[in-house]
């Protein structure tokens, strides 16, 4: 005789520990079996995209780093390409590395983030993340070295970076990076190898190269499917074109992949900084015009309010998350006339439902961690 | 009860005890109140103990994972944060205890109760030293075996009761879990009751203590099994499946706050002793240790061991992911058990060897430690190769590093061989 039995409504988030914020996953269980899952966003939405409508370009950039509060340098460097696309303002040779510089060890940091962070999605009791909080407080430490802030920096202008780095900069960086690659030897052996966290993460989640280009994902995401496609390379910015470093893909696109990817682009971060250190040339970090409109006697900083020529552009580059895109639409105001982010960690959600569906509560959670999402930069 | 030595000789605390039992009766009375005293001594010997033991473990797992973790841990209350214990414990009692509205009430009050009592009542049999068990019964393993499944019942009817969707999966997850490795652990214990001959945990400690062993080098494959058992039977990490934090929140009790998950913490701990217990009498000897408890009170030796064996279960929570429920569950049905089969076999043969063919146990012994070593790591190795755990699907790898834009490395599950590279447009 059949039991009667029905499937049952569980809220994951808003409030539950492995949300990553205030996302919300409506699931519909049968035992532990997912056979309907309903995304809910919304609960940090902050308008960001409109209140930027009414703010000048310069005010604008600590918006930035309140979307991906994770990786606010690599997120000020997407606006500020657009900007600087859009007023053809070319920044100045030493600004361009400090740029580089900046956001490899974002990405370094945020990539920490989201490995701890699956590990404890994996179930680990907060130890991967709290040696991977130590790791990254030194590169928090050389942030705030650089800009006065830690987590929020606002430390790209519009033409440059608000100032150079202090001359303690330079072997502070040296000693972090000479120490990481040693750490990274630790993660692998701890995570990769670990035996449970493969069996919980690999052949979970699969995306294979179709269904990741369909949902237009980027990287890590979408490399993890296999797919060697990185901004760096594809339209490098800054002076990503003079460094040497590799594309790195996964090959089954599970959430194993997805979490190699992250891991082994941690090494190649390291790497770039290694070569920017070396090649950074001495020299200004403000674009002639924005140090002409500086204060007569002040140091030269980005002026509060310029005007953009009217125009549209699209500066975009490859945030820890994957493709972080600022589309600014200026008619020559003070302010922009529309600004709006592509946000990877939102289009990365796109497969979610289908990844979820089929899977145990326990393995959307995994999935859920595998994508690395930031909640500020869903909602905005 | 005999008077072994005088009162005041620690080896032994049931010397003192003894004399104070026979000062009672010295002053008369009927026979049934140094009886009754002598257990009540016992009872509340076992709880001060198991009391500040808790106190002090929740304070050295917190440190020990502190330092595990590369923090500090609790240091702010009292010194290097030693009252943090007592402060988390007065915070629990003075904190609400909500119920939730569409609880069941009786239930949800009765399951903190009943979660205690198991991990109590197990310490009645265990030998904390020569002659200091509370109980020495003559069915002891069958005893540990058949109270431990009563935590099964209390973290569903806690579970339950809540009415919360969270601390449904998380019972359901907990019986499914406990009812697949009551097996393991009977089975586990099974093969030293063989090789002891006896039930009664006295006796498999003497019996170890006779032939100058532990049961844990004739039998390693028991051991591992009864940790792992263990470790699942009292949440402990990778198997804290019923309470997942990061899944399903809190699991069975999500809905408990103020002193009745104080109840559940504290079983928890006292669940672990209680297993650890278990684990030192069984396999490492109990209170023997080649000779030192002439020197050493038993008692220090048996707790020493024991919270050996607890330090085990805190660095496995400092350490390890968790597994899946189903990863669980067949790790006992298709892993665990057939090795254990076949670990009970070998072990029921080589018994029967041994006192049939009378040979002396010198010889005999640490052929079969040898045997049931090699036996152990081979059935592992072989079972594991056997069930496709070491297939490239199951192995570590590492990221491809390309330069070249645009390629697809992709492999299809299905797929063999070398990795198909395609353009993107062919995508």
């Amino acid at each position: 005789m059949a039991m009667k039995t029905e499937p049952f409504v569980v809220n994951i988030g808003p409030q539950h520990p492995s949300t990553h914020g205030v996302f919300r996953m409506r699931l519909t269980l049968d035992g532990e079996r997912i056979i309907d899952a309903d995304m809910v966003i919304g609960y940090l939405h902050r308008s960001m995209e409109k209140l930027a409508e009414e703010r000048s370009y310069t005010q604008n950039i600590p918006f930035t780093d309140r979307t991906d509060y994770v990786a606010a340098m690599t997120g000020n460097l997407a606006y500020v390409l657009a900007v600087e696309k859009l007023c053809g303002i070319e920044p100045p040779e030493r600004a361009q590395w400090l740029r580089v510089i900046m956001s490899e060890l974002q990405r370094f940091a945020s990539h920490l983030m989201a490995v701890g962070v699956f590990a404890n999605d994996c179930g680990t009791w907060q130890t991967p993340v709290m040696h991977m909080f130590r790791e990254r407080e030194k590169i928090l430490d050389l942030f705030e070295m650089a800009c006065g802030a830690r987590l929020t920096t606002n430390y790209m202008r519009i033409g440059g970076v608000s100032r150079d780095v202090p001359p303690e900069f330079m072997p502070a960086a040296h000693k972090v990076i000479e120490e990481l690659p040693k750490r990274m030897d630790e993660y692998e052996n701890l995570l990769l190898e670990n035996e449970i966290i493969i069996a919980r993460s690999r052949g979970i989640g699969v995306l294979t190269p179709e269904v990741a280009i369909d949902c237009s994902l980027s990287g890590p995401m979408l490399r993890g499917s296999g797919v060697a496609w990185d901004i760096r390379k594809a339209d490098p910015y800054c002076v990503y074109d003079k460094l040497e470093f590799d594309i790195c893909v996964g090959t089954d696109g599970d959430a194993y992949d997805r979490f190699l990817v992250r891991l082994a682009e941690m090494r190649q971060s390291i790497h770039i900084v290694e070569q920017c250190l070396e090649m950074m040339p001495e020299g200004p970090v403000h674009s002639q015009i924005t140090t002409a409109t500086a204060q007569p006697g002040g140091a030269p900083s980005a002026p509060l309010a310029i005007r953009v020529p009217a125009g549209e552009a699209y500066g975009r580059i490859e945030s820890p998350r994957g493709e972080l895109g600022y589309y600014i639409v200026s008619d020559g105001g003070p302010a922009p006339y529309r600004f709006h982010i592509r946000s990877p960690s939102y289009i990365n959600l796109t497969p979610l439902r289908d990844l979820a569906i089929g899977t145990t509560v326990a393995d959307a959670i995994v999935i859920l961690g595998s994508i690395d999402i930031i909640v500020g930069e869903i909602d905005r | 009860m005999p008077v072994l030595a005088k009162w005041y000789d620690l080896r032994d605390l049931g010397n003192a005890v003894g004399a104070f039992l026979d000062w009672i009766r010295d002053l008369g009375g009927p026979d049934w109140i140094p009886y009754v005293v002598s257990g009540l001594i016992g009872i509340v010997a076992i709880l001060l103990w198991l009391l500040v033991s808790q106190l002090a473990f929740i304070w050295i797992e917190r440190r020990v994972i502190g330092r595990m973790q590369a923090r500090i841990g609790p240091n702010r209350v009292g010194p290097w944060g030693l009252l943090q214990p007592i402060a988390d414990a007065l915070k629990l009692l003075l904190k609400e205890a909500i119920t939730n509205r569409y609880a069941d009430k009786p239930l949800f009050w009765l399951g903190p109760v009943l979660i205690f009592i198991p991990a109590l009542v197990v310490f009645a049999v265990i030998p904390f030293g020569e002659g200091m068990s509370l109980a020495d019964l003559n069915v002891g393993v069958l005893f540990v075996i058949a109270i431990t499944s009563i935590n099964a019942i209390a973290i569903f009817i806690s579970g339950w009761a809540s009415n919360n969707k969270f601390a449904l999966l998380g019972s359901m997850r907990a019986i499914a879990m406990l009812i697949s490795y009551e097996l393991v652990q009977a089975f586990a214990l099974l093969g030293v009751v063989i090789f002891a001959g006896s039930m009664r945990l006295g006796d498999i400690v003497a019996w170890q203590s006779e032939f100058n062993t532990w049961m844990f080098l004739l039998q390693p494959l028991a051991l591992v099994a009864f940790l792992i058992a263990s470790a699942v039977e009292i949440n402990r990490s990778p198997m804290d499946i019923s309470e997942a934090e990061s899944e399903i929140v809190a699991g069975y009790h999500t809905e408990y706050s103020g002193i009745k998950f104080g109840f559940f913490y504290a079983a928890e701990y006292f669940a672990a002793f209680a297993v650890s217990g278990v684990v030192v009498t069984l396999f490492l000897g109990g209170w023997t240790a080649w000779g030192l408890e002439e020197w050493v009170p038993g008692w220090l030796i048996f707790l020493s061991k024991l919270y050996l064996v607890f330090f085990l279960f805190i660095w496995t929570r400092g350490t390890l992911p968790r597994l899946r429920i189903d990863q669980l569950m067949a790790f006992s049905w298709k892993f665990l058990l057939e090795l254990l089969f076949i670990h009970i076999l070998v072990v029921g043969a080589q018994v029967l060897i041994w006192h049939e063919g009378d040979y002396p146990a010198e010889v005999v012994l640490p052929i079969f430690a040898v045997i049931n070593w090699t036996l152990a790591v081979a059935l592992i190795v072989g079972w594991a190769t056997f069930m496709g755990h070491l297939s490239p699907e199951r192995r570590a790898k590492r990221a491809v590093l390309t330069q070249e834009l645009g390629a697809i490395y992709y492999r299809p599950a299905d797929g063999h061989g070398d990795r198909p590279t395609r353009p993107l447009e062919e995508a």
